[in-house]
């Protein structure tokens, strides 16, 4: 495993970390931010002066705006300097400007959310960073460097041999010191990282708005399903039960053989009829339990109303974000019906994990195979489905089978 | 093919029911046709419903304050109409182990009714489609079977439950399977030979055959013998 960051680097074997560039490296990156802290700090009192004693003249405001765009250009060193440790580029946050001109560029540039996260870093980088970063260096430095003269000024105070032991102790000062500028380097740019880095509400806006309004609409429809459940239960459903249950009723006042029986039994077998039609086209339509328990428990019931076998192994800690869990509930109901309709199988398995924040569902069956998306099985609905929410999903099916279906999706909490 | 007595009335009743007289029933149930309707059919068979309420703390109350032979509640209530019937039965019974409740549900869940048979002692419980309010006689038989103390599980899930695990159950004979289903449900042995149409000692040879094949303790007991076989069952 190569180290690709700095705090990375701190995991290495020891042999091996002291002799890489990494405490090297660290050590430049925390002298460039002491020496950029430190500048940044004479440039912005020049500049708040000027403007200060310009204000008079309108002039001033100039070095007002170009105190606060210094952190555009202190956030374009910083991403720059950070190659040094990290070997994740830092992308550029900032969006290009609409129209060509330095006025086209300022009134942009000042309306950008990223360019005031980069002044508060300068801020932060000039009242704190750069004097930490000054002190760790000066620090690492100063010890090995007074062990290193060690006989040099203490001649004479203590017998050269002590002195002596010390210089060779150097090198061993040196190397412990590579651990906390290192390490301070590390934390150092993951601050930077934290707070440079583009949002979602900066670079790609665009994109950011599609996925959003599609995740609205997703949810939307989730909602609507919710609601149309909702109803049937406390519509239909309810008056169904209560029809029943009166005609069972009027079934006890009827004397046996009456010519009533037999109409009175058979209205009663409809009701009952339309209530299992009811009940199935609620559960297509919004299955309760996985709003109640969660996507484990609803795949379990999946499992038991599919007529082919199902084994499950599905292994999740608690509940996901509900896009999710609808998604794949439904994935899976689809899967086990296309299984159902189309595989000849005698038996399929689901199962279910999650992993480095994503959730990996596979549906296999051991039928005849062949399955082909293009021609018109559910296969393109689930693939829509999935991409959604940003999933993806793979199918192997071999003509004589298996038929695996794979799908990711992410579901970071 | 399900292996449960389709045929047979939903409610799984056992045989005999013991006729000890009125009970005294709190229902909790939000539809107010539905839940008028479960009490009048109740007080027409000699019962008497101290309470009936709309909502799980409602219901939690009622218990409190009347201490009723039995409970009748929906799984689905107020406020958020998802599972707070069944969570109330629960908590009831965790802190009566000994309260009979007979839950009912639109849709058959192995889930709520793993939950609901997980609660509490082996104190009676219930669990039952709503559908089969209207069988209204094996409805109420199933409420005074649940308030003596035995365990009524609906035909439906018990058809689920022998449809999930197929596998060790392959070993048995499509008769012996009829019987189990059966079994699961709560019957009593007279109940299955009469149901199958044949003798009680071929019944009781099954049982023991299949208890045999599944590793099952032999057990006289009709109660403890349906826990087995639903523990068995919900793997």
């Amino acid at each position: 495993m190569t180290a690709r960051n700095a705090l990375e680097a701190l995991t290495m074997r020891p042999t091996r970390f002291l002799i890489s560039s990494w405490p090297w490296r660290s050590l430049a990156y925390l002298a460039g931010g002491a020496l950029m802290g430190f500048a940044t700090v004479f440039v912005i009192s020049v500049l708040v002066g000027l403007g200060s004693i310009l204000a008079l003249v309108v002039i001033g405001f100039a070095f007002y705006i170009a105190a606060l765009l210094l952190g555009v250009a202190i956030g374009r060193l910083e991403r720059l300097r950070m190659r040094l440790i990290d070997q994740d580029v830092l992308p550029n946050p900032h969006r290009r400007p609409p129209g060509p001109g330095l006025l086209a560029w300022l009134k942009f540039r000042l309306r950008e959310q990223a360019t005031w996260r980069e002044l508060s870093y300068t801020m932060a980088s000039a009242m704190v960073l750069c004097w930490m970063d000054a002190a760790v260096v000066t620090v690492a430095l100063f010890v090995p460097v007074a062990f290193l003269f060690a006989p040099v000024y203490m001649a004479g105070e203590v017998p050269f041999i002590h002195s002596l032991v010390l210089a060779m102790a150097s090198p061993v000062a040196l190397g412990v010191a590579a651990y906390p500028v290192t390490a301070w380097a590390g934390a150092r740019a993951a601050m930077a990282r934290a707070i440079l880095a583009p949002r979602s509400d900066d670079a790609d806006a665009r994109l950011v708005e599609v996925t959003r309004s599609r995740a609205r609409l997703v949810d939307a429809f989730e909602v609507e399903r919710r609601r149309i459940e909702r109803d049937l239960h406390d519509g239909a459903q309810q008056r169904l039960v209560a029809l029943s249950m009166q005609l069972g009723l009027a079934r006890l006042e009827v004397p046996s053989g009456s010519a009533a029986t037999g109409p009175l039994s058979a209205a009663q077998n409809l009701a009952k009829e339309a209530l299992a039609e009811l009940r199935k086209l609620i559960r297509g339509v919004h299955p309760k339990v996985l709003t109640d328990r969660g996507l484990a428990a609803a795949l379990g019931e999946a499992a038991a109303h599919s007529p082919v076998p199902v084994n499950l192994d599905i292994r999740l800690a608690g509940r996901l974000p509900t896009h999710v869990e609808v998604a794949a509930y439904f994935v899976v109901v689809e899967a086990l019906a296309n299984v159902a309709k189309h595989s000849g199988a005698n038996r399929a398995t689901i199962s279910g994990f999650v992993h480095a924040g994503k959730l990996f569902l596979d549906v296999r069956d051991d039928g005849r195979g062949g399955a082909d998306p293009s021609r018109g099985s559910g296969l393109i609905g689930l693939a829509d489905r999935v991409a959604t929410v940003d999933g993806s999903m793979a199918l192997s099916s071999p003509p004589g089978g298996p038929t695996l279906v794979h799908v990711e999706i992410p579901c970071a909490t | 093919m399900p292996a449960a007595g389709v045929s047979a009335p939903g409610a799984a009743v056992v045989g005999e029911p013991e006729r000890g007289g009125p009970l005294r029933v709190v229902i909790a149930e939000d539809g107010l046709i539905v839940r008028e309707g479960i009490a009048g059919m109740l007080r027409r068979f000699g019962h008497e419903v101290v309470a009936a309420v709309g909502d799980a703390a409602a219901l939690i109350e009622a218990v409190g304050k009347h201490k009723p032979d039995v409970v009748v509640t929906d799984v689905r209530m107020p406020p958020t109409f998802s599972d707070e019937g069944l969570q109330a039965a629960i908590a009831l019974r965790t802190a009566d182990p000994a309260l009979p409740v007979l839950v009912l549900s639109q849709y058959v869940e192995q889930t709520y009714a793993s939950e609901l048979l997980d609660s509490g002692r082996a104190a009676g419980v219930g669990y039952l489609l709503k559908d089969r309010i209207g069988e209204v006689e094996e409805f109420v038989d199933a409420m005074i079977q649940v308030a003596g103390g035995r365990t009524v599980v609906d035909q439906e899930v018990v058809r689920q439950l022998l449809g999930r695990r197929r596998d060790p159950l392959q070993r048995l004979t499509p008769r012996e399977r009829e019987v189990l289903g059966l079994m699961a449900e709560g019957r009593s042995n007279t109940a299955i030979a009469r149901t199958l149409v044949v003798t009680e000692a071929a019944v009781a040879k099954h049982i023991s055959s299949l208890l045999a094949k599944l590793d099952l303790p032999p057990d006289a007991d009709d109660h403890r013998r349906v826990r087995a076989v639903l523990a068995y069952l919900r793997g």
